[in-house]
């Protein structure tokens, strides 16, 4: 016997409903711990911007997430060996890989202030992640 | 205007991009293995959007082509608005060129995958707006009984609006202020919008088996309706598994854990079904959108493997950031998408023109081989690139990202020569489709040979 139509109807329904009250959970206290820890300065602002104005994504990643040309940038400014100066450093000059942009100061500023707060919201790749038995991770603060 | 016309507009427009998606993906591979290749003109920034534009427009235009086209057939009536789908038409035609053009200057503005200006997102989606009225006003009360891949084309197209539109919440300071909310909200859009057009691509793939098969089971089945919503809930709740690793409420990660899980269920009949789809598939096996159709269900089966594989968390901290998620990427874009809407243009363009292309027969059969192994290839050369930077993510190593770019080196060598394989084998499937698209629009009636209802296009072994 086929499905009727009302059960159908009730199924399409009911998963709609459910995916609205996790669509508001996911906007909402799904996501909000790292606010509450860190905050986006204007100058970050500016630097997120400039990182799409310059569209680095397409070769950077964060959180693993992006381009696989160039490194993932979560952490590059708390990395051992790299931070502030290697970052402007890169900026002004490119690499054999990454071109040269021409950046002025103002803007190498503004992107490496972007990098900072990035920085702060996590880690990648996440040394802290335990792996439970069923298959599921676990991240300590 | 021609009968037909804009549907076989659409597929000429989607076999273009398919062949640019092809030529900037050829650069792009040069330049993993040789960076300073065109870097002055077209640096990997530009080529990467560039691609993924021409990419998803061949996905797109393939879909509404089809859609387009079976759907009067379907309610045996016309469209609602030929109007509307010209301006539909046009209206992509125009945002497309306009995206090519800016991102080839190097005028960004958007996210990854939508790195264009947000502007012009404004007329992608009145295009899907206006291809949804129209979709719908040409159902409605045409049909008692609705086959499933009816059911998938509309939830595809209504989702498609929605998580086209939540693609572009950061624009609201509320989402972009919070990194961790910022790319959720993204991954959670971009998941959802791969869901949806699946549900077009594989409804699709649904209404050519019932149209070649004429099984109602396929069309109007319990088991046909109970994927669908699994695939629905899918869509809804498992793009979790893009960000299992960002600092959010573990809520989302097990819900997402538990909803990829339940594609174990479609593996499971896979394996359960495979005597009867490997009969169907001899049985069927002349059949050129047949042949296709199979083909797709061999690339699901090993990319639902690799999905399962890559959606445990526990093991998704090894392949994420790596690319091992490019190899899904591309082998669930190439070897499932791009095969089930080959086989919808040559479906319709086989109602048609089977005279052409039954004279192309050889090309086409060993481009297909040549399209399977090169994608075979092409995918595992990725797999162990991104196993190569896995290892070096994971274990406590002082080797460099440029020493690491350096080990990797053969195997990206590897990637571009299977790649331009790739290249080669989809241009000896598609060579044909343009000329009979040239037939068509041309108005060449030589080589028109209208096939009957019980004729289709035979297309023998090489």
């Amino acid at each position: 016997m086929p499905i009727g139509r009302s059960v159908k109807q009730r199924a399409f329904f009911s998963l709609i409903f459910g995916f609205a009250l996790y669509s508001f959970y996911v906007y909402t206290s799904g996501t909000t711990e790292t606010a509450d820890r860190v905050s986006i300065s204007q100058a970050g602002e500016s630097g997120r911007l400039l990182y799409q104005k310059y569209n680095c994504t397409a070769c950077h990643q964060f959180y693993g997430m992006g381009g696989y040309l160039g490194p993932d940038l979560t952490n590059v400014m708390s990395a051992p060996g790299k931070g502030d100066l290697y970052v402007r450093a890169l900026l002004k000059v490119g690499t054999d890989v990454m071109p040269n942009y021409d950046l002025p100061e103002t803007e190498i500023d503004a992107l490496v202030a972007y990098l900072t707060y990035v920085d702060q919201t996590g880690r990648f790749p996440e040394p802290a992640a335990r792996k439970t038995w069923y298959g599921s991770i676990e991240i300590d603060d | 205007m021609k009968k037909d016309f804009i549907p076989h507009l659409f597929f000429g427009l989607a076999l273009i991009c398919l062949a640019g998606t092809l030529l900037i993906g050829s650069v792009a591979g040069i330049q993993y293995v040789y960076p300073s290749f065109l870097r002055e003109s077209l640096a990997f920034y530009k080529i990467r959007p560039l691609h993924v534009t021409f990419a998803v427009s061949w996905i797109v235009l393939a879909i509404f082509g089809g859609i387009y086209y079976y759907l009067p057939r379907i309610c045996n009536s016309t469209l609602h608005s030929r109007g509307l789908s010209r301006i539909h038409l046009y209206l992509f035609i125009a945002t497309g060129a306009a995206i090519v053009v800016s991102v080839s200057l190097g005028i960004f503005g958007g996210r990854e995958y939508m790195a264009f200006s947000p502007i012009l997102s404004i007329p992608v989606l009145l295009g899907w707006a206006l291809f949804g009225f129209n979709y719908f006003k040409t159902l409605y009360k045409k049909l008692e009984k609705w086959p499933v891949y009816l059911w998938m084309w509309a939830t595809g197209i209504v989702f498609m609006l929605f998580t086209f539109t939540e693609a572009h919440l950061w624009l609201i300071p509320y989402f972009r202020n919070n990194m961790v909310r910022d790319l959720t909200v993204q991954w959670k859009s971009y998941g959802a919008m791969v869901g949806s057009w699946n549900m077009l691509i594989y409804g699709t793939a649904i209404y050519l088996m019932h149209s070649i098969t004429k099984d109602d089971e396929m069309a109007f089945g319990k088991q046909s309706f109970a994927l669908y919503f699994l695939g629905f809930a899918a869509l809804l709740f498992g793009w979790g598994h893009h960000t299992y690793i960002i600092p959010v409420s573990p809520w989302i990660r097990t819900i997402a854990y538990i909803i990829s899980m339940s594609e174990l269920v479609i593996l499971g009949n896979i394996i359960w079904n495979w005597r009867k789809t490997v009969s169907s598939s001899l049985k069927y096996a002349d059949l050129l959108p047949a042949r296709f159709l199979f083909s797709a269900d061999l690339w699901v089966f090993l990319n639902l493997v690799l999905a399962l594989v890559l959606s445990v968390p526990a093991l998704n901290v090894f392949t994420h950031g790596t690319r091992v998620t490019v190899a899904h990427a591309m082998g669930t874009t190439i070897g499932i998408n791009t095969v089930i809407l080959l086989a919808s243009v040559f479906y319709v363009l086989s109602q048609r023109y089977s005279t052409i292309l039954e004279r192309h027969c050889k090309m086409i059969n060993r481009g297909i081989w040549v399209f399977h192994i090169a994608l075979f290839s092409f995918c595992t050369f990725l797999i162990l690139s991104g196993m190569e930077r896995s290892e070096w993510m994971n274990a406590e190593t002082s080797l460099s990202f440029r020493e690491l770019t350096l080990s990797v080196r053969p195997y990206l060598i590897g990637f571009l020569v299977s790649g331009l394989g790739l290249a080669t084998g989809v241009l000896m499937i598609i060579a044909p489709a343009f000329k009979c698209l040239h037939c068509f629009f041309t108005g060449n009636a030589q080589d028109e040979s209208a096939l009957s209802e019980s004729d289709a296009l035979y297309c023998g072994e090489v």
